[in-house]
């Protein structure tokens, strides 16, 4: 709240709230959806749906949490869905194929996205390729290998990556490795020198480079996190289907992209927060179930989320013009 | 001053949210005609392709008229989305759920957690790898596959070069179709097939490959397609030679087929009666619902339709 006024008063208690709600819109957003559902239906406030919710978050949202990174630094990572089929594909390749030990299926799988997300960001840092373009191609390139490795029919997975689809106690483990991967998030963008250097690359990258930060290194790990991030997430669907399958997560990349910006990250860089982003990837999980349990079709589910979307950076951009 | 533009920008929030429920409650079917009994939910693979549209119609108009409650899901041909959709189903207590897999690996974990649940599973057009279902409704694709490589030879003459456009990768129906035309046309030793390439099913990349095809093979003079919207896409790319120099013979019997097939440019299509899936497992529901026996197989029969009899299916 910059007040230019000198008023001496402290502010009613409904404009703090008001100022609070507007920091924080896609929270006010998704409490408000959360409520407005709970009056169209009964069930979608059960322990069940809520649970159902966690697990349908998660695969977007692991995919969201890499992408925070990239979003961050300006960039954008366009080959994350097919790097999560990628990652998994391999993964179960390596288990069915070469018969490999089920732990060592599941590294070799994160490891293929870390590998691919590094390849993309030497192109960005060191080829110069504009990040669309160079992920544009990874995003043909590990759909295209992996449908190489599979000849394009499903492929079991390993079982310790199909325990990646189950319960742990009462908790999903997809749920448990989305918080992993938001809290590993977090850390490395508050509490880490890397990421407070994304924001002045992604603030200005020239004046980053002039104070001494090494960009194309950096870069290069932004993507790789990114591929990491996403092979986790192409692990956990594979879990929960318990085979790879060459056509998942397809189009992908665009929930991410979509609860990042929700979240209130910029595509312009230097802006971007995990807890942002989270609850980007829950509003959106929340708006399918709960069309879904209203029986909307999936035709008008696209429109609403795109309206969503709309709404949310609209709702951005206006909030970030009243501070300036 | 500052007070009102915040409350105007809340009130977007809130009219967002206004118009999500609003949508809701227009799309919200009034379908407590049998509340009573319980809710059947109909998990669909895809509804941007006419067969399983034809195959939801079939559902929906068996269900008014015996009164079911069915709600219909749509997976966009996502398997991830439709193991969410089948586990909102068991959280929403549906009483029965047919589920039209869009991949019979993929969904056997929903299938499972089904069964956990006790909710009885109606499996259409593909059934799950594994789990257990109550019915399993479908057209026997690799009989079909057979049955378009017989009438594909017998239009053909017995001779000459084949081009085979395949579905998706990776689907079952695919998978089928093509397994029973590769047998049945090996039979013919004088029919080669000369390419075989994916068109993913769609029309508008059948037309392509096709293209690119017949660019390399021009000597070909039939063409086998897993289902009818590529048939249709090879026949645009053919242009005049289609139904003359080259016979297209296409997979599933829908209404543009046999549009196709009465003006004599696809020579045949395997029909399968997607309406009568749809109708056969909605009735199958109402018996679990009514507590009588299903049968644990039933096969709904695919016909070759040429133009001699394509006046019956329209």
């Amino acid at each position: 709240m910059t007040s230019a006024v000198s008023a001496p008063t402290r502010p009613s208690p409904m404009a703090r709230f008001g100022h609070w709600a507007l920091n924080h819109g896609a929270l006010v957003g998704l409490i408000v959806l959360c409520i407005a559902l709970f009056i169209a239906t009964p069930n979608f406030l059960t322990v069940s749906n809520i649970i159902n919710v966690g697990i349908q978050t998660a695969v977007v949202a692991i995919l969201a949490f890499g992408m925070t990174f990239v979003i961050i630094t300006a960039g954008i990572d366009l080959s994350v869905g097919s790097l999560a089929a990628f990652s998994a594909m391999v993964s179960a390749w390596t288990f069915t194929s070469a018969s490999m030990p089920g732990w060592l299926t599941l590294v070799i799988g994160l490891l293929a996205g870390l590998l691919a997300g590094a390849a993309s960001g030497l192109a960005i840092a060191y080829a110069k390729l504009p990040a669309f373009i160079a992920t544009l191609a990874m995003m043909s390139v590990a759909r295209g290998l992996t449908l190489v490795i599979s000849d394009g029919t499903p492929i079991p997975t390993a079982g310790a990556v199909n325990w990646l689809g189950e319960d742990l106690g009462p908790i999903p483990v997809p749920v448990i490795m989305m918080a992993l991967a938001g809290v590993a998030c977090w850390f490395i963008l508050s509490r880490t020198v890397l990421g407070r250097s994304l924001y002045a690359i992604g603030g200005n990258p020239e004046a980053a480079r002039l104070s001494g930060l090494p960009v194309k290194h950096i870069l290069v790990v932004v993507y790789a996190l990114s591929g990491l991030f996403a092979g986790l997430a192409g692990l956990v669907l594979a879990g929960r289907l318990s085979s790879a399958q060459p056509q998942a997560g397809v189009s992908y990349e665009m929930d991410a992209i979509a609860a990042v910006v929700i979240g209130g990250a910029s595509l312009a860089g230097g802006a971007g927060k995990a807890s942002g982003t989270f609850i980007g990837a829950i509003l959106l999980a929340v708006i399918r179930n709960g069309l879904n349990i209203l029986n909307v079709s999936s035709f008008w589910q696209q429109v609403v989320i795109g309206c969503v979307i709309a709404v949310a950076v609209g709702f951005d951009v206006f909030r970030t013009r009243k501070e300036s | 001053m500052k007070f009102t533009r915040m409350t105007r920008s809340l009130a977007v929030v809130m009219t967002g949210a206004l118009a999500l429920g609003g949508l809701a409650a227009c799309n919200r079917d009034g379908g407590t005609a049998s509340s009573s009994k319980g809710t059947v939910v109909l998990a669909v693979s895809t509804q941007t392709n006419p067969f399983f549209v034809q195959l939801a119609n079939g559902a929906k108009a068996e269900a008014k008229a015996k009164g079911v409650d069915l709600k219909i899901q749509d997976a966009s041909d996502d398997p991830a989305t439709q193991a969410n959709q089948i586990s909102n189903a068991i959280s929403t207590q549906a009483k029965v759920v047919i589920v039209n897999p869009t991949d019979s690996d993929a969904i056997a974990p929903s299938v499972k957690s089904l069964n956990k649940a006790k909710i009885p599973v109606i499996a259409v057009d593909r059934g799950p790898s594994s789990g257990d279902v109550a019915s399993f409704i479908a057209s026997d694709n690799v009989a079909g596959g057979r049955q378009a490589a017989k009438e594909l030879a017998q239009q053909m003459g017995d001779k000459g070069e084949v081009i085979h456009l395949q579905g998706t990768p990776g689907t079952s129906s695919s998978r089928d179709r093509g397994k029973g035309f590769t047998e049945e046309i090996a039979k013919h030793t004088n029919i080669k097939v000369v390419a075989k390439q994916t068109a993913n099913f769609d029309r508008s990349k059948a037309l392509d490959v096709s293209t690119n095809l017949v660019q390399a093979h021009g000597g070909v003079t039939g063409l086998f397609a897993e289902n009818d919207e590529m048939a249709i896409g090879a026949v645009s790319a053919l242009g005049s030679k289609a139904g003359k120099s080259v016979k297209v013979v296409g997979f599933d019997g829908t209404a543009d087929g046999f549009k196709a097939v009465a003006a004599g440019t696809m020579a045949a299509t395997v029909a399968q009666q997607p309406t009568e899936l749809g109708k056969t497992a909605v009735d199958q529901a109402a018996d679990i619902l009514a507590g009588k026996k299903v049968a644990a197989t039933t096969p709904i029969k695919v016909i070759t339709v040429t133009k001699d009899n394509v006046k019956d299916y329209q």
